[in-house]
């Protein structure tokens, strides 16, 4: 297969489940045989994508046949392709769970459609060289989830998707404006023209401000400090499949983005623009621990958990080491599939007991003593456990941070990880311990719930698999960091010539356009 | 013209922001829309402003004629407008129901009252 | 506007020379301006005005089938008009073109068709949706076929 077909697989196989499940909608299990096949598809085809780069480097196709920068372009590096394999297993675990767990009501709703369509706009986001581009496929993602997050209608889902969506539009306006801006600015929308073209930019203040906004609106979309209540007000009303999707990947696509464009484009002014980053990072991670401290919901605790943990993910990209950057790819690896899993975790509990609250839960451990097992691995990966990869994950992050010199950083994100400590193991007192007062029946485990442990038994699997293994994935990670460090790959891929060769005649001069568009 | 769409554009913005802060949420998505429409323009004006020559290449040519509108910034446009009015629709529908549900549109009745400290 | 007589003498003409006009614009969009979009909510809202003037069941049956149908039609089309340049060794959303009894034809134009589908079934899906959940601005069941009836009903 070459490479232009390879590179588009990951954006087609959705799309041609979404069309596929939208038009069998009468048909609820075909539409569920589809969407596992079709998520395997993807895992699949970004498996070869992997092997692909691997052998031939970064891989650039443009739509259309047109060639950089005319038409848009998508690249696959190392970056995007981690995250496409990640995101695609995500997907697989969510696909068998969603089979008991997402109601009839939901399916006939067109669940599956919107969940293959979202999947479009996450594979485009990460493949995509073209920052309009990316602005449409968070379009497409975002509409997807909007709609993912209210189906269904109850009253608690409608108040969260309200305040969900209004932050969002509010975000995305922020980045379009960024996306204008750069190009008054530039003259260009691919980001490895623009690579080149925004250190030769005279009015470096604008560059800045630029930088901010995509700053604010990456920030909203990550659930950075202080842009976050939208996330705990709305993750935890919508089924555990569909939070669980979210938790994993969602705010994993903007922080995708902000170590893209603060890589790639605005390492002009790392000083202010990285130092601002490392700030909010601190603040993000004590934040969003502290707030889970206080928390008693199952999934509110874990959605704050979300935030602290995408701390330590721009904590990474904010010291900018090749070492950080590594730690960053690593946790984000890490992140998705642990976090999901815990949600995955907390909605089979929800199957089992009716309820997400701690209050109500209890004596888990002793009526479903696998279930306990697979939440305990998750859950100790999260807070950082010895040999778990939450483990490697901090330890790089450690050492990068100590190797830069940033040593408050590292205190907090030590601490940090002691107060993750705490909630895990109150979800496991009041949870899994037996309650005070009743002991609680241990009948047979629901074949629903049976189901279930299918996807969090893979996750947790795949956990330890990273834990084991953390050498390999060590490799890509330090792969991925070199390409983003060093973008004249990525440049070159794009564009086809080397940067020193490079010169602006290509690019569209907007103020003798006269000259620059017609001379082609 | 372009100093007078700077200060248009900047007045857009205001207002939007002006009725993004207000309680109801009614407002708050009007707010959207102005600010969308704010951007879009934005994107219009740093495309460069030219006077009375659209973007068409005439049939017998194969190049456009010299000194026409920007294409590409009225192409970002029409796609950011269409996907507004698809955002925008959806954000209406979803308010309906949400007033159809609570019985109210005041951005108050929706915050999260946090954790019942009873434990 | 509920019951109103001269609405719905009104859209029974209209409703064809606009669905026509809509057919029109999108085929116009291939060297001017007009497209599978524009036609696309034209389309629209000659259903929307059936629907105002004689309820949206009797709209929906008018349509023949579900604006979804629709959607994943257009959907289909579109990714179709994507697709079959991948097959022939090209780009996926390459132009390819071929004049079959001298009209050019080729899959920009599938493409168009494509949207103009999408757009009509998502128009009519938040149309029929608004409605049906309860804001009511088209008159609710369809009429009854007397018009002096309903001279008197307006009255």
């Amino acid at each position: 297969m070459d490479s232009h077909t390879l590179l588009l697989l990951p954006l087609l196989i959705p799309f041609v489940v979404a069309v596929a499940t939208l038009a069998l909608r009468t048909r609820p299990g075909l539409q569920k045989a589809l969407n596992l096949i079709g998520m395997t598809g993807i895992l699949a085809a970004s498996i070869a994508l992997l092997v692909r780069i691997g052998n031939e480097g970064i891989q650039a196709t443009g739509l259309g046949g047109w060639p950089a920068p005319f038409g848009i372009m998508m690249v696959a590096d190392h970056l995007s392709v981690i995250m496409l394999i990640v995101s695609a297993l995500i997907g697989v675990a969510v696909a068998i769970y969603a089979i008991p767990n997402v109601d009839a009501q939901r399916v006939g709703f067109g669940f599956y459609p919107f969940m293959n369509l979202l999947m479009v706009g996450i594979n485009g986001a990460f493949l995509t060289g073209d920052l309009f581009n990316l602005y449409v496929w968070f379009e497409v993602m975002l509409i997807s989830s909007f709609v993912l997050i209210v189906l269904g209608n109850t009253e608690e889902q409608l108040a969260g998707g309200i305040k969900y969506v209004v932050i969002n539009l509010v975000s995305s306006l922020f980045f379009l404006a960024g996306v204008g801006m750069i190009y008054g600015l530039t003259g260009t929308l691919n980001m490895a023209e623009l690579a080149m073209a925004l250190p030769q930019v005279e009015q470096e203040g604008l560059v800045t401000v630029v930088a901010m906004l995509f700053l604010v609106s990456f920030g909203i979309k990550a659930a950075l400090f202080p842009l976050f209540f939208w996330l705990p007000a709305s993750y935890h009303t919508p089924p555990a499949a569909v939070s669980a999707f979210f938790a994993g990947l969602l705010t994993k696509v903007g922080v995708y983005a902000l170590i893209r464009v603060f890589t790639l484009l605005f390492t002009q002014d790392v000083g202010f623009t990285h130092g601002l980053l490392l700030w909010a990072a601190g603040l993000t991670m004590v934040s969003g621990v502290l707030a889970a401290a206080i928390q008693t919901d199952f999934r509110k605790i874990l959605s704050f958990h979300i935030i602290s943990q995408i701390g330590y993910m721009i904590m990474g990209l904010a010291l900018f080491t090749p070492l950080a950057l590594i730690g960053a790819v690593f946790y984000i690896v890490h992140h998705i599939i642990v976090k999901a899993n815990l949600f995955l975790v907390s909605g089979a509990a929800n199957q089992l007991q009716g309820t997400f609250s701690l209050k109500k839960l209890k004596g888990l451990y002793a009526a479903h003593p696998l279930m306990a097992v697979l939440f305990v691995i998750p859950a100790f990966s999260l807070a950082g456990f010895p040999p778990l990869s939450g483990f490697w994950a901090k330890l790089i992050l450690a050492k990068a941070g100590i190797e830069a010199g940033a040593y408050w950083i590292v205190a907090v994100a030590m601490a940090v990880g002691l107060f993750t400590m705490y909630s895990m193991s109150k979800v496991w007192v009041n949870a899994f311990l037996p309650g005070t007062d009743e002991d609680v029946d241990a009948g047979r485990t629901p074949t629903a719930v049976r189901v279930m442990y299918l996807p969090i038994g893979a996750l947790a699997a795949a956990t330890i698999f990273i834990s084991v293994f953390a050498g390999p994935v060590y490799e890509m990670a330090e792969q991925s960091a070199d390409e983003l460090m060093n973008s004249s790959a990525y440049i070159e891929a794009v564009t086809g010539h080397e940067e020193s060769v490079a010169d602006s005649a290509t690019r569209v001069d907007l103020d003798g356009r006269a000259g620059g568009v017609h001379a082609q | 013209m372009e100093t007078l769409l700077a200060f248009v554009i900047g007045g857009l913005v205001a207002v939007s922001i002006y009725l993004l802060m207000r309680r109801d949420l009614v407002r708050k998505v009007i707010g959207v829309v102005i600010l969308s429409n704010a951007i879009n323009l934005l994107i219009f004006t740093v495309g460069r402003v030219t006077q009375g020559a659209s973007p068409l290449i005439p049939s017998a040519d194969k190049v456009p004629p010299e000194g026409i509108a920007n294409p590409l910034s009225q192409a970002l446009i029409l796609t950011a407008i269409v996907i507004g009015f698809g955002m925008l629709s959806f954000a209406l529908v979803l308010l309906y129901r949400t007033q159809q549900s609570t019985g109210t549109v005041d951005a108050e009745a929706f915050v999260d009252e946090g954790p019942d400290p009873s434990t | 506007m509920r019951n109103s007589l001269i609405l719905r003498t009104a859209a029974r003409l209209l409703v064809p020379l606009i669905l026509l006009f809509s057919v029109f614009l999108m085929l116009r969009g291939h060297n001017e301006s007009g497209g599978g979009f524009i036609g696309g909510l034209v389309a629209g809202t000659a259903f929307a005005l059936y629907a105002m003037a004689y309820g949206t069941a009797a709209s929906r049956r008018a349509l023949r089938t579900t604006p979804q149908a629709l959607l994943a039609a257009g959907l289909a089309t579109a990714l179709l008009s994507a697709v079959i340049p991948l097959v022939q060794g090209g780009a996926m959303l390459q132009g390819l073109w071929a004049k079959p009894l001298g009209v050019k034809v080729g899959t920009p134009i599938l493409f168009d068709v494509g949207v103009y589908l999408i757009v009509i079934g998502i128009t009519l899906m938040i149309v029929y949706e608004l409605d049906e959940s309860g804001v009511q601005f088209f008159p609710q069941e369809p009429h009854p076929a007397s018009l002096p009836a309903e001279a008197e009903e307006a009255a």
